[in-house]
């Protein structure tokens, strides 16, 4: 494998904030990579500059071996963007979006037609592709950015939050495309706030924050980092706890917290949904009595709690937007991961 | 990267900014009603206040209202940039491998098509109220090449404009209280000889005046008899304002495109 984007000490200050502070990272060919952060951790700063959006202060960086900063106009032949805001024409139908996009990427007119037409089959649009896109629902039209990204065959996509504000359904449904360009053997750098997106889709994942990597691995390995799965226990009366507390110690593979709440213990496990059930059938026995017994994967909250102490809630710093409406547009806090 | 992928992306973009028109009436409404309004308004009410010696006021009229909507026409390419440039659509063309002029120049070319369907609205009334081309009609065409001219020149400044402001509607705004002046310190609506020294000499430099002076000619609509201009520009109107057109474009057409450039970037 080979490495295909590639970013070194990358600076982007805004006046008096400091969007990315030294960013580096690493994509080999073929891969999904994920850009976990928060809010103006400087996710979207990073891919606009891949993208050629956008100049960083310091640093370099290239796609395919070609500099962004020397050759934009060569970078841009090779990458398909689908921003964190549908990028397509609302008075536009969905064909006339993605003909427009083909003809723009100088596929020429016959190409570019079939090209829509194709995309709009894969991704479900077909009856809906001769209405304007304002009459699309946001799961389409993010479908349809999507489908943008992809006109020109390009080797390499950037999808910045390609589902932040979706509904369950329309995420999964988004999900399955995006998973499914890679058996087609693109390479993918997706940003998310969503651990569990960076989880069912990428390979490899760096957290980012005040625009500096803090960490970097699989998202097992970022799960383990924070002590993998955990099992709370809260128990019907206080007297019961130091017995509940000695059984959950004998499989904990850590230290034991009380959690803050009362009657409560929490422990870190290696295998949790067997070692749950087990657990109840002792403390039945036992005759402990149980309130509540919760099986816990981190999130992306835990992540960061464990590599920042701090959480992601707390962000005073924001980014500007890949658009120029920065102030414009509801910064779209997102749902809790 | 070169004119020709400026100007064949231009054509892609231009297309698309004519589709949403066909999408969003709303604009096209107002295309077609003021010029109407307009022609109504100036030929009613200053049709029987003003006297054309030797001429009817209406025949005088109407290539001062030509001249002056093509100029306000070109306000929609300042209006229609800056409203682009909010939209996520932007973030995509600036991904794109494709000319980085064809946003610019596509918008100037659609709004050709805005200012040639005006004219053929407002000429069309023109000839309900009365007017007529007495010229030929060789002539008349070439008239409205140079008011079809003149109007891409000014988009040009327009853009610059759409693109420097924070939303559409200041483009209106700020446009509006130098344009204004611009078309009435003129012989648009009355003989520049009329005016006072000082707005005279500004009228008859005017290169408005010049454009509306040489479709006059053009139309046949200069009255037999009236006298020969004493200033240059007017005498000369159809070669002062073909430079006026191509010097604009010449400055502003860099500018915009330097400047459409420059506000990608800086985000």
């Amino acid at each position: 494998m080979a490495e295909i984007i590639r970013a070194d000490g990358l600076v982007k200050r805004y006046g008096e904030v400091v969007a990315l502070d030294g960013l580096d990272l690493s994509v080999q060919e073929g891969t999904i990579v994920a850009l976990l952060g928060p809010n103006g951790a400087g996710k979207t700063t990073a891919v606009s500059i891949l993208t050629t959006l956008i100049e960083p202060n310091e640093g370099s960086a290239s796609v395919a071996g070609i500099d962004v900063l020397k050759q934009p106009a060569e970078v841009r032949k090779i990458i398909g963007l689908s921003g964190q805001y549908a990028a397509v024409d609302k008075d536009l139908t969905g064909f006339e979006n993605l003909d427009m996009i083909g003809r723009l990427y100088h596929l020429g007119r016959k190409k570019s037609r079939s090209r829509a037409r194709e995309l709009l089959e894969r991704f479900d649009l077909s009856e809906a592709g001769d209405r304007p896109v304002k009459t699309y629902s946001g799961g389409m039209r993010r479908r349809l950015d999507l489908a943008g990204a992809l006109v020109a065959e390009s080797p390499v996509l950037f999808l910045d939050e390609p589902t932040t504000g979706l509904d369950l359904i329309s995420r999964t449904e988004l999900w399955r495309l995006i998973r499914n360009l890679i058996d087609q053997g693109n390479t993918l750098l997706l940003t998310t706030q969503y651990l569990e997106e960076a989880d069912r889709l990428a390979d490899d994942v760096l957290v980012i924050d005040y625009g500096k990597t803090i960490a970097q691995g699989s998202t097992d390995e970022l799960k383990d980092m924070v002590g993998g799965e955990r099992i709370e226990i809260k128990v019907t009366d206080s007297a019961h706890l130091p017995a509940a507390s000695e059984m959950l110690g004998r499989i904990a593979v850590g230290d034991l917290t009380g959690d803050d709440r009362p009657r409560t213990v929490v422990a870190p496990v290696s295998d949790g949904v067997k070692q749950l059930a087990d657990l109840l059938k002792n403390f039945e026995a036992a005759g402990i009595g149980v309130s509540e017994a919760v099986l816990r994967r981190p999130t992306l909250d835990d992540v960061f709690l464990a590599l920042t102490g701090a959480s992601t809630e707390s962000r005073e710093v924001e980014e500007p937007q890949l658009a120029l409406e920065s102030g414009r547009r509801g910064r779209g806090r997102g749902l809790p991961s | 990267m070169s004119l020709r992928s400026a100007i064949g992306d231009g054509l892609v973009i231009a297309r698309r900014n004519l589709i949403k028109v066909k999408r969003v009436p709303d604009v096209l409404v107002f295309v077609l009603l003021s010029p109407i309004m307009f022609v109504l308004l100036f030929a009613y009410v200053f049709g029987s206040a003003i006297d054309i010696p030797g001429g009817s006021y209406r025949e005088f009229l109407m290539a001062g209202i030509f001249g002056q909507t093509v100029v306000f026409g070109a306000t929609f390419t300042g209006a229609g940039l800056a409203e682009d440039m909010q939209r996520g659509i932007i973030d995509r063309f600036r991904s794109l491998p494709m000319s980085r002029a064809a946003v610019v120049f596509g918008r100037t070319a659609s709004d050709v098509v805005y200012n040639l369907i005006s004219l053929t609205i407002m000429a069309l009334t023109g000839l309900i109220v009365g007017w007529r081309i007495r010229g030929s009609l060789l002539d008349a065409l070439l008239g409205f090449l140079m008011l079809l001219l003149f109007s891409y020149s000014v988009s040009w400044v327009m853009a610059l404009v759409g693109l420097s402001v924070p939303s559409p509607e200041v483009v209106n705004n700020a446009t509006f209280i130098v344009i204004f002046p611009i078309t009435f310190i003129a012989n648009t609506f009355v003989p520049a000889e009329s005016l006072p020294t000082v707005l005279r000499v500004f009228a008859e430099w005017n290169p408005i005046s010049s454009l509306v002076q040489a479709t006059r000619e053009l139309f046949g609509n200069i009255p037999p008899g009236t006298p020969e201009p004493t200033a240059w520009p007017l005498q000369n109107p159809v070669l002062y304002s073909l430079f006026w057109s191509a010097l604009i474009i010449a400055i502003f057409a860099p500018l915009a495109v330097r400047r459409y450039v420059r506000v990608a970037k800086k985000s």
